[in-house]
């Protein structure tokens, strides 16, 4: 039991791997401490910190990091390059630990380790071994830690695939479902979003989202198209878009893409031409960015559940 | 079959003299105009990069012209132009063209996709055929790039201007035209002669500025507005991180050929950006990294709006501008961008950039 801190900034891949990570530097004996809520101060400093050009969750991102940097002696900062075989994740995710070496000035104890399973599973233990050797545990006991914190991640995905919410989300008991796509730091981030979760529940929708579509299922679907989507969540997108679109219980589809965003200007596109030829259901395009105003999307639901209401009749 | 490919720059000359060597019917698309680019922004996505966009005007221009095959290359990821080919055949086909696409990219599962790829395209030639066009198209690139590099160092300092790029046109038609790789020589040789020919002030100071970044917007002028003809009309002398004939050896060559690389500025990256992001976001650093050792005066980053690996290196570059000394702007180009507010910016730019270098400004004017 070490009792040191761990930061864990609360954006960008937090809302998918938190579970996981959590986990195992609890196993260690490590306390983690996670960034406050995404909150109008973290927005203002990630804007003020990245370049005007990033896009939204990337910003927050930075406020995220400054916003618990200070507090902890690990920095946890790894630099997710593949998590599948022969994918890829975003551009950003490869660089954002240099992107903000080069904006903090005196930084915590990094854990910067690469992961890269494009070619090779294994490599997943060559990092925990470089991670072990940052924060000086012995390998056996990270080992150890991995594997349990390893099946609470499965446990959790399979929780999110029975169709629940992460916690902090109202439970699914709408009488209208809908679809509701996009990249977990969208969705999931009720201040990013304004609450669309919430606000579409309000509306009688029952949300589901690409997390509780099976990996198969994806898997099936996305082999539609005629090149493999390199994109880890490019193709958890495409294929559980397509899903829905097949899919007789679902009457709506809503795909929310933060501006810039290089993936969704592919795959949303792709997704929307796909509805379009399907034509039998509502699709919505949604764009996020620091300039989105709440009185807007709250026009924008409510159109697209009366018209989701109206065709269920 | 009729193919045609996008613009990049000066690319049309090689693919068509590597197509036309194989006896393939090709349609280069017609010059990109405001026309091309706006139906490509009627078209596409609206946060897709301007690249895409020009190229679905590129094949919609083509397509009236009677292309119906549309060969370009592709890539595994995480850049998304390795998804340019497949997104335009959608678009494409929603607007009721039916093109066949061809993607030249490292094959998914096995070498043979490439190699059918290839016989496809070769009508009916054989290998030592297409090897033959490639040196052919290869020495067209290479002579294309080594007349650029010398209108790079006429420009700022030649007596009356646009002197050199007069020259320039006519040797990008001449070897356009040239139908053997002695004609293309022949071309470049008489090139190279005129410009040395053309009066210049040769002791006159002249600031070295490089541009690096992402290669469509670097080497497509239409794109970027014409900035090296700006700069050096300012004064400045051009080098880029990019020539056409270095990308095709390290991509197509696997960098056989004895030259730059972009192997060698990746290393010049690492202690600034340690793992490749696609693209030529790592390039980029690397290049700026390599200018400031050769000690150029100033850095210029181009790249479309929304550019993902351009956006990690802009993150980068302050960092690396200060540590090495050497001052960098970063330009974004999209539909948006206009000549007026980008001459405002180059001015700026070489008012700094000559101050800083401590010459007298009158001096040199």
């Amino acid at each position: 039991m070490t009792g040191k801190i761990v930061g864990m900034p609360k954006g960008l891949l937090y809302h998918y791997y938190y579970v996981l990570w959590k986990n195992f530097f609890d196993a260690l004996g490590f306390r983690v401490r996670v960034s406050s809520d995404t909150n109008k101060r973290i927005v203002n400093t990630g804007i003020m910190s990245a370049v005007d050009e990033a896009c939204l969750p990337v910003k927050v991102f930075y406020g995220h990091v400054l916003d618990v940097a200070e507090q902890v002696d690990y920095l946890f900062l790894p630099r997710i390059v593949s998590v599948t075989e022969k994918e890829y994740m975003c551009p950003k995710l490869l660089g954002i630990p240099d992107m903000l070496k080069a904006c903090m000035i005196n930084p915590p104890c990094l854990i910067d380790t690469t992961i890269n399973l494009r070619n090779n599973n294994s490599q997943i233990y060559q990092a925990i071994k470089e991670i072990c050797a940052i924060i000086q545990v012995p390998l056996k006991d990270g080992i150890r830690a991995w594997q349990r914190a390893e099946k609470a991640q499965g446990d959790y995905e399979l929780y999110l695939q029975a169709g629940n919410l992460p916690a902090g989300f109202n439970s699914n008991l709408g009488e209208y479902p809908i679809a509701l796509l996009g990249h977990g730091y969208n969705i999931y981030d009720a201040y990013l979003n304004m609450g669309m979760i919430h606000k579409l529940q309000d509306l009688g929708a029952r949300i589901w989202t690409k997390e509780m579509v099976p990996k198969s299922i994806v898997d099936t679907y996305a082999r539609k198209l005629p090149k493999r989507m390199f994109w880890t969540f490019g193709k958890q997108l495409l294929g559980s878009g397509l899903y829905y679109l097949e899919h007789n219980q679902v009457k709506g589809i809503i795909y929310v893409a933060s501006f810039g965003c290089g993936p969704d200007s592919m795959v949303g596109d792709l997704l929307e031409r796909w509805a379009r030829r399907y034509n039998n259901k509502p699709f919505m395009f949604l764009t996020l960015d620091e300039h989105s105003g709440e009185a807007g999307l709250v026009t924008r639901l409510e159109a697209f559940m009366d018209m989701v209401k109206r065709r269920v009749g | 079959m009729r193919i045609t490919f996008p613009h990049m720059g000066n690319l049309y000359i090689v693919g068509r003299g590597l197509f036309e060597y194989l006896g393939v019917d090709v349609v280069i698309p017609p010059p990109i105009s405001k026309r091309t680019l706006k139906l490509g922004i009627e078209h596409a996505q609206e946060f897709s990069c301007l690249p895409l966009k020009i190229n679905i005007g590129n094949f919609i221009e083509a397509a009236e012209l009677g292309a119906d095959t549309i060969v370009m290359s592709g890539g595994v990821g995480p850049c998304r132009f390795g998804y340019y080919a497949q997104v335009e055949r959608e678009i494409l086909k929603d607007l009721g063209y039916q093109y066949d696409v061809i993607v030249i990219e490292p094959p998914d599962t096995h070498f043979s996709e490439l190699l059918q790829k290839i016989k496809y395209l070769s009508n009916g030639k054989s290998l030592w055929q297409v090897a033959r066009a490639i040196r052919f198209g290869w020495v067209k690139a290479r002579a294309l790039d080594i007349v650029e590099q010398k209108v790079q160092k006429v420009r700022p300092r030649e007596s009356v201007k646009g002197a050199a790029d007069h020259v320039y046109q006519w040797a990008l038609n001449k070897i356009d035209l040239a139908g053997d790789v002695k004609g293309v020589l022949d071309v470049q040789k008489l090139a190279l002669e005129k410009l040395e020919a053309i009066p210049q002030e040769k002791d006159k100071p002249v600031l070295k500025i490089a541009i690096v970044g992402e290669i469509y917007t670097i080497l497509e002028p239409f794109v970027n507005l014409d900035i090296e003809k700006h700069l050096g009309r300012l004064g400045a002398e051009v080098n880029r991180s990019i020539y056409l004939s270095e990308w095709v050896n390290d991509h197509l060559f696997l960098g056989l050929a004895r030259m730059r690389s972009g192997k060698e500025a990746r290393k010049f990256a690492s202690p600034y950006l340690r793992h490749f992001v696609g693209g030529h976001g790592q390039e980029t650093v690397g290049s700026t990294v390599r200018y400031a050792h050769e000690g150029y005066h100033g850095v210029i980053q181009l790249a479309p709006l929304t550019c993902m690996p351009e956006i990690v290196a802009q993150s980068i570059l302050p960092v690396v501008s200060e540590r090495e000394s050497i001052p960098v702007m970063t330009i974004y180009l999209d539909e948006q961008s206009g000549e007026a507010g980008l001459l405002t910016r180059l001015e700026a730019f070489i008012d700094l950039l000559y101050r800083k270098t401590d010459w007298k400004k009158e001096n040199i004017k």
